[in-house]
């Protein structure tokens, strides 16, 4: 292995800009400067490079450019579907559904809304990481107004069964919103097929610059404005378009479309692999998550008796990049919502490792890192008093 | 989920702690045995102290936790070697942070725990040797 190469195995955390991304952005910081809102030939094409954009979002979702909104990123968008259809239904009901393994976007949002008088219901998953239909249904009351679950966990990378949910809320009256950030440039979305009246997703996620997303809004529903301002996207969100970005994501989400089949399969191949080796390879390690209906790139362990943070630091230092579901990562004193809320105990959620392989990834990668994974955590497991009194006494 | 910790935020001496932590392991007839924190919090502490004559001639430890809780546990132990009981019983938890020249704000707590682990180790071995007397 090159010394000092970093084999980054974090793509759900973000991606790196492709090339022909970049270079696609790059004139329109420098001589193609332009205001879209201007009329001269400078504003004016600019106004055209935001456009082609946005048609290239709606062909990748099988959507109407009109109903393509950019905004500054996932979170935005969640924050203005959650918030914009709830205050502009209000007089129809004021009861959100959810799940308890959402992103914190979406979970904080409802938080807000809570305390501003709606009342949301949080259904909880099955211990698979994936949400019953049934369960949506049977929280489903008079006076709802929204259903908003997410496409793909960013934990557990779990599929969420969206075109059912999609089904029963048209069928009911009820707006549906997915938080699509993770499943875009991996999984094949389509708003008409999977009955969805709004998506978030961000462009980071699928090899696009940070800073930049999309709402899409099916045509027809009732939501308020975001930001107010100037005419921007429809006059839903002002503020001057941030068009190199824009420009990038067009081009990003292009090519994600075009490569889905190709990426799709390679990342499969990689994860599958991955987990089956790393399972056979450490005692007492599990796979969370549904081990069929998740993402192909995101596998999701636990080790007992280790803690995530010491695992994580210690694969940084032979040159591995990758995230954890333990407390000590987020500064809270509380591992993971999601690994909880899918049943694990609190010491098992603390010692949780989650890769997710991308473009640049290699068998050679999953070779190192079977090289270098099963000392660290026996390493761990030796200095934990955990482990100490498993051994001895066969229990915690 | 939440990226790791900025590696910056951790010194080079708790990264040298965390990789090459000392007095690792056991003491089998330890005269004082502590542990603290609990698996739900993720941090346990577990520390093993050799006590003759009042002083703590050997100590050694095991930690299921974080890179700071256990750089804290490896740098307790070297700051109570070969020191009296009383001696021990001055680290504060803000001694030990210093020693590795720092911990990040969030985990101060971590140190918390080390000066915790130390006084339980000791009173576990004073409620021994009160026993003995008796």
């Amino acid at each position: 292995m090159e010394l000092n190469k970093k084999i980054y195995l974090d793509h759900a955390a973000t991606t790196p800009v492709k090339p022909e991304v970049l270079e696609a952005m790059l004139p329109y910081f420098t001589e193609k400067y332009g205001n879209p809102s201007s009329i001269y030939s400078l504003g004016r094409e600019n106004r055209k490079a935001i456009e082609d954009a946005r048609e290239k979002v709606a062909k990748a979702l099988n959507a109407l450019p009109k109903e393509i909104f950019f905004t500054s990123g996932g979170s935005e968008s969640d924050n203005w579907a959650i918030k914009g259809v709830a205050y502009a239904n209000q007089n129809n009901g004021k009861h959100i559904i959810t799940t308890n393994i959402e992103h914190h976007a979406v979970l904080n949002t409802c938080k807000y809304l809570e305390r501003q008088g709606f009342e949301v219901t949080y259904v909880p998953v099955k211990e698979n990481g994936i949400v019953d239909v049934e369960d949506i249904k049977k929280a489903i009351r008079p006076d709802t107004i929204l259903i908003s679950v997410m496409f793909a966990n960013n934990e557990i990378g779990t599929i969420q069964p969206v075109k059912e949910i999609g089904e029963l809320a048209r069928a009911k009256g009820i707006y549906f919103h997915t938080d699509a950030v993770q499943a875009i440039g991996n999984v094949h979305v389509d708003v008409k097929d999977q009955n969805i009246d709004l998506l978030s997703l961000s462009a980071h996620k699928f090899y696009g610059p940070k800073g930049v997303g999309v709402l899409y809004i099916k045509d027809g529903v009732r939501i308020n404005s975001f930001i107010h301002g100037g005419e921007q996207e429809r006059g839903k969100r002002a503020s001057t378009e941030n068009v190199a970005s824009i420009v990038g994501l067009g081009k990003a989400i292009e090519i994600a479309d075009a490569n889905i089949d190709n990426y799709n399969e390679k990342l499969l191949k990689l994860r599958d692999r991955a987990t089956k080796e790393i399972l056979g390879k450490i005692p007492y390690s599990r796979l969370n998550g549904d081990p069929e209906k998740r993402l192909p790139g995101n596998v999701n362990i636990s080790f007992e008796f280790v803690e995530g943070e010491s695992i994580l630091l210690s694969l940084d230092m032979k040159n591995i990049c990758a995230s954890s579901g333990s407390a000590c990562t987020s500064g809270s004193l509380d591992p993971s919502h999601v690994l909880l809320a899918i049943g694990l105990p609190h010491e098992i959620a603390h010692g949780s490792l989650r890769l997710t392989f991308g473009e640049e990834n290699t068998d050679s990668d999953i070779d190192y890192l079977l090289e270098v994974l099963p000392p660290i955590i026996e390493k761990l497991r030796a200095m934990s008093p955990l482990y100490d009194t498993f051994t001895k006494n066969g229990r915690i | 989920m939440t990226p790791l910790l900025k590696m910056e935020e951790y010194s080079q001496k708790v990264m040298d702690h965390f990789m090459n932590p000392r007095n690792i392991g056991e003491i089998p007839d330890a005269d004082g045995v502590g542990q603290v924190g609990n698996p739900v919090c993720g941090d346990i502490m577990k520390m093993y102290l050799k006590i003759e004559n009042n002083v703590i001639t050997d100590v050694k430890f095991k930690t299921f936790g974080c890179g700071a809780a256990v750089a804290t546990s490896s740098m307790a132990t070297e700051l109570i070697k070969g020191k009296t009981v009383e001696e021990a019983l001055e680290i504060t938890n803000k001694a030990v942070a210093e020693a590795l020249d720092g911990l990040p704000p969030i985990k101060m707590h971590c140190s918390n725990l080390a000066e915790q682990a130390i006084k339980a180790a000791i009173e576990d071995y004073r409620k021994k040797n009160e026993s003995a007397k008796q």
